[in-house]
């Protein structure tokens, strides 16, 4: 995935290592392997190229690692922003 | 197959052309919204208690996609209800879940079906399964699978251990192309009502309304709005890696500006130049925008890095289109 970088600084990753327990789950599960684990603590490589699917907020036992995680598509957005001036809740989504 | 839970359906590992053919329907989208299989168990090869459980979702692409990989394989499949959503978009709307997965292993009786405590469920659908959770509600042992199902026989056999390649998403050439015909089927009630709508404009004129007008100025519309659609639903997925820019919305500019410059150069007979300004302007909107919008089909785009950019993006399409409608409009009274 070296090919292919999208905007940085855009991210909403982070880790809490005080509460970080080195389970090693969230080195599991990142598609796109940005965790590793070094002397029972999980770090972050490279928080630019996360792409929030969240699937590592889901798998840690105790929070360490939050991101605000969601569906990076257009469609989406655009019917995200339309709802919140219509004041409405339901995104029907397009996948 | 006859089991200790009951009478279990058999499936193949090998595609039926009718297996083919839809697959080719759901691609293009035809039949992309209905194409859901039943939930519940199911087996391949011929399982036995001590056969590993292969968690998938109900959309029939994923599930073929999960058998087809496993011939010569022995196994039993619990599918879940996912709604006819993929893995990974199931799990992004909490379909493919943590909840789903505990409620699916009670009410199809998996305990009773094998001996030990443990289901391999895909990488990608960890954004909604906890594993931790999981354990705690139901007792089952969640061991995350690799990304794609072809890795999964070699998965098994290195005794439940992924390589790093097998835990990574890739967005090769052939895994975006075959993103774009539902893209194209997608748009095409849109594009229709566009396409009619800017026909029907190319008539207005000096004289009201001048149906010669609106087939040929509308004719070039046509022309150019579909060579428009083609750069950003095309030729951009097919070219992602190589176009610059990290925005999508700038990435779409590209084959857009190149169709808006065959307008500036090559349609001196047929077009003013206010209407040759006016399509470029156009086509570069369109493309733009086309672009942007294939952010959601990408495995590496962050919807904060998406709404990021939209806020752009957005402005500047919205612009282009509405000096492109202007000077379209101005052009009979101008000359």
């Amino acid at each position: 995935m070296d090919t292919f970088r999208y905007i940085e600084g855009a991210v909403t990753l982070q880790l809490d290592q005080e509460a970080c327990i080195g389970c090693g789950s969230c080195v599991v599960v990142c598609p796109h392997r940005i965790l590793y684990l070094e002397q029972r603590k999980a770090y972050i490589t490279n928080v630019d190229l996360c792409m929030e699917c969240g699937a590592c907020q889901a798998n840690c036992p105790t929070e360490a690692i939050t991101v605000d995680p969601g569906v990076g598509c257009a469609a989406y957005i655009i019917a995200k922003w339309v709802n919140r001036l219509l004041g409405r809740e339901i995104v029907k989504g397009c996948c | 197959m006859a089991t200790s839970i009951g009478s279990v359906p058999k499936v193949f590992t090998i595609p039926s052309v009718r297996d083919r053919y839809e697959t080719v329907l759901a691609r293009v989208g035809t039949i992309r919204n209905t194409y859901a299989i039943a939930p519940g168990i199911y087996a391949v090869g011929s399982p036995t208690s001590t056969s590993p459980v292969l968690v998938s979702a109900n959309y029939k692409l994923s599930f073929d996609t999960l058998r087809f990989h496993l011939a010569g394989f022995s196994a039993w499949i619990l599918v879940l209800d996912t709604r006819g959503i993929n893995v990974w978009c199931a799990a992004g709307k909490q379909t493919f879940s943590t909840q789903e997965i505990v409620m699916s292993l009670e009410r199809y009786r998996v305990e009773q079906l094998v001996d030990h405590q443990q289901i391999i469920v895909p990488q990608l659908a960890a954004v909604a399964v906890s594993a931790h959770e999981v354990k705690k509600r139901s007792g089952f042992t969640v061991i995350f699978g690799p990304v794609r199902a072809s890795a999964l026989q070699e998965f098994v056999a290195n005794g439940n251990q992924a390589d790093e390649a097998m835990r990574t998403v890739t967005f090769s050439m052939a895994e975006r192309m075959v993103l774009v015909p539902v893209e194209f089927y997608l748009l095409s009630r849109q594009l229709l009502v566009i396409l009619l709508v800017g026909v029907a404009l190319s008539g207005i004129g000096p004289d009201a309304f001048s149906a010669a007008a609106m087939f040929d100025r509308g004719g070039i519309f046509v022309i150019i709005t579909v060579a428009a659609v083609f750069s950003g639903a095309l030729v951009v997925p097919l070219f992602l890696p190589w176009l610059p820019g990290r925005q999508f919305w700038i990435k779409g500019l590209f084959p857009g500006l190149l169709v808006g410059l065959w307008c500036l150069w090559g349609c001196d007979t047929v077009l003013s130049d206010f209407e040759k300004a006016a399509m470029a302007l156009w086509s570069v909107a369109i493309s733009s925008y086309l672009a942007m919008n294939f952010t959601g089909s990408t495995p590496f785009t962050s919807p904060s890095g998406v709404e990021y950019e939209m806020k752009r993006g957005l402005l500047v399409q919205c612009l282009c289109a509405a000096g492109a409608l202007v000077l379209w409009l101005l052009s009979p009274f101008v000359i």
